[in-house]
């Protein structure tokens, strides 16, 4: 289980990345925390001629307040965010989705700006990022441009990203006080994909939603906001018949590859279920 | 032939130095280059945790790093705990507590149990079993790995000095 043979770069800095990513073109992937390529390298799924590690750019790690926001740098890892106080204070959505991914040695090398770049609706940052309205900057030869989160996951391993561009930083809005949160991840075990998982952001006023945000993980080829179910909602009191109808909603909008997690109609069957309770542990945690 | 390159690193607090392929994997070098078998190879594929060392303050499967990412790393493997002859806290308590049977996960348990008392010198059962999820035992020795490790928490805080 040894990778191909690659020339290795190591730039100092996010010009000189740019730099070489536009030159080497397509032969050359961007090494971040390594543990989605690195693996997919070693069985010949992925054989790029360079590695470009971003590892030594100090500028793209990083937790940070400013203008209502948190400003996230791309190659801060999983460990990093949960260790952050800011996070877990300001985004506890975003704390307890990384609680989740894989296990304690993957989250000390995986990265949040990894996970997003990857393009796999596996991976649980794309729908987390949905469900927070967070955006994108990326860095490429022509500069800097912004990205909204929704939108920019196209397909199995498909983003908005341009050949040569770097996602560097993400911006997250942070949620109004009194605002509900919940991470629901029904997987086989540690450090297995989600066989199913939804991310719910809850504003209350009163016994009435205000504004709800749902995403989904591992629903389809990419991650999934579930705006019709979100629609249904609001305005409306949480309830079981509110909570079903929520439910049916998200998952007619489903599309998951079978695999041995399970078959399409377990899978999606599974997404309502992580929503109802994704939607209930949200409620428990809102104030109005 | 591949460029070669030449890293750096400390190993157990000694400098140490490899020509190493970019491809090559930290547990290769380790233990083929620098004779450190300590740390074994397991699944190899980022699952199991036996190939656990410590790198930069952090627990890392060495099977899914290469060895060039490691250039001025601090890297600590399980030949590093004891000092002067002595069992660090951890190896005595897997030792009382049974904390193994066939030993074949046991480097990578200490490692990644060493940095989880580290950041938490006082865990929960709880908090044991999640910050140790990422290390498989296939004998399914868990409950004396579990006690091991809040023996050897025990052990620390009563005796900081030898942490």
């Amino acid at each position: 289980m040894i990778p191909p043979s690659f020339d290795y770069h190591a730039p100092r800095s996010l010009g000189e990345a740019v730099s070489l990513l536009s030159s080497l073109g397509d032969e050359a992937k961007l090494l971040a925390g390594g543990h989605s390529l690195l693996p997919m390298m070693k069985l010949r799924f992925a054989q790029p001629a360079h590695l470009i590690d971003l590892g030594a750019i100090s500028d793209l790690r990083g937790i940070r307040e400013e203008n209502g926001a948190l400003v996230i740098g791309a190659m801060t890892t999983e460990a990093e965010l949960l260790q952050s106080a800011l996070v877990r204070n300001k985004l506890p959505l975003l704390a307890e989705g990384a609680s989740q991914i894989a296990d304690p040695q993957v989250r000390y090398r995986g990265t949040i700006g990894g996970d997003i770049s990857h393009g796999d609706p596996g991976n649980d940052h794309p729908a987390l990022m949905l469900a927070l309205d967070a955006s994108f900057v990326v860095t490429g030869p022509r500069g800097q441009r912004t990205l909204p989160a929704n939108g920019f996951f196209l397909g199995l391993y498909s983003t908005q990203l341009a050949p040569a561009e770097i996602l560097t930083q993400i911006r997250i809005p942070i949620p109004a006080a009194g605002t509900g949160w919940s991470y629901q991840k029904l997987k086989r075990k540690t450090g297995d994909f989600a066989t199913a998982a939804s991310a719910v952001l809850l504003r209350m006023k009163g016994t009435t939603v205000a504004q709800v945000a749902i995403a989904l993980t591992n629903a389809a080829p990419t991650a999934l906001r579930a705006a019709a179910a979100e629609r249904a909602l609001v305005g409306k009191a949480i309830n079981a018949a509110s909570l079903a109808e929520a439910a049916r909603l998200a998952m007619g909008i489903c599309q998951p590859a079978a695999d041995l997690r399970g078959d399409g109609a377990y899978k999606t069957a599974m997404c309502g279920e992580m929503t109802r309770r994704a939607l209930e542990a949200a409620l428990a945690r809102a104030r109005a | 032939m591949a460029k070669l390159h030449n890293v750096s690193f400390k190993l157990n607090g000694k400098a140490v130095a490899a020509e190493v392929e970019a491809r090559e994997l930290l547990i290769y070098t380790l233990r083929e280059r620098l004779a450190h078998t300590g740390a074994h190879i397991g699944c190899e594929t980022s699952h199991c945790g036996a190939c656990t060392v410590d790198c930069n303050g952090a627990s890392v499967k060495s099977c899914t790093v290469l060895t060039v990412q490691c250039a001025g790393a601090d890297v600590l493997t399980v030949e590093g705990l004891e000092r002067g002859g002595a069992l660090h806290a951890l190896q005595q308590a897997f030792h009382e507590e049974h904390g193994l049977q066939c030993g074949y996960c046991t480097p990578g348990m200490l490692m990644r149990a060493y940095r989880l008392l580290e950041e938490n010198p006082n865990p929960s059962e709880a908090e044991i079993r999640y910050g140790m999820s990422g290390n498989l035992c296939r004998c399914t020795g868990y409950q004396n790995i579990v006690k091991a490790v809040q023996s050897a928490a025990r052990k620390l805080a009563a005796k900081p000095a030898a942490a």
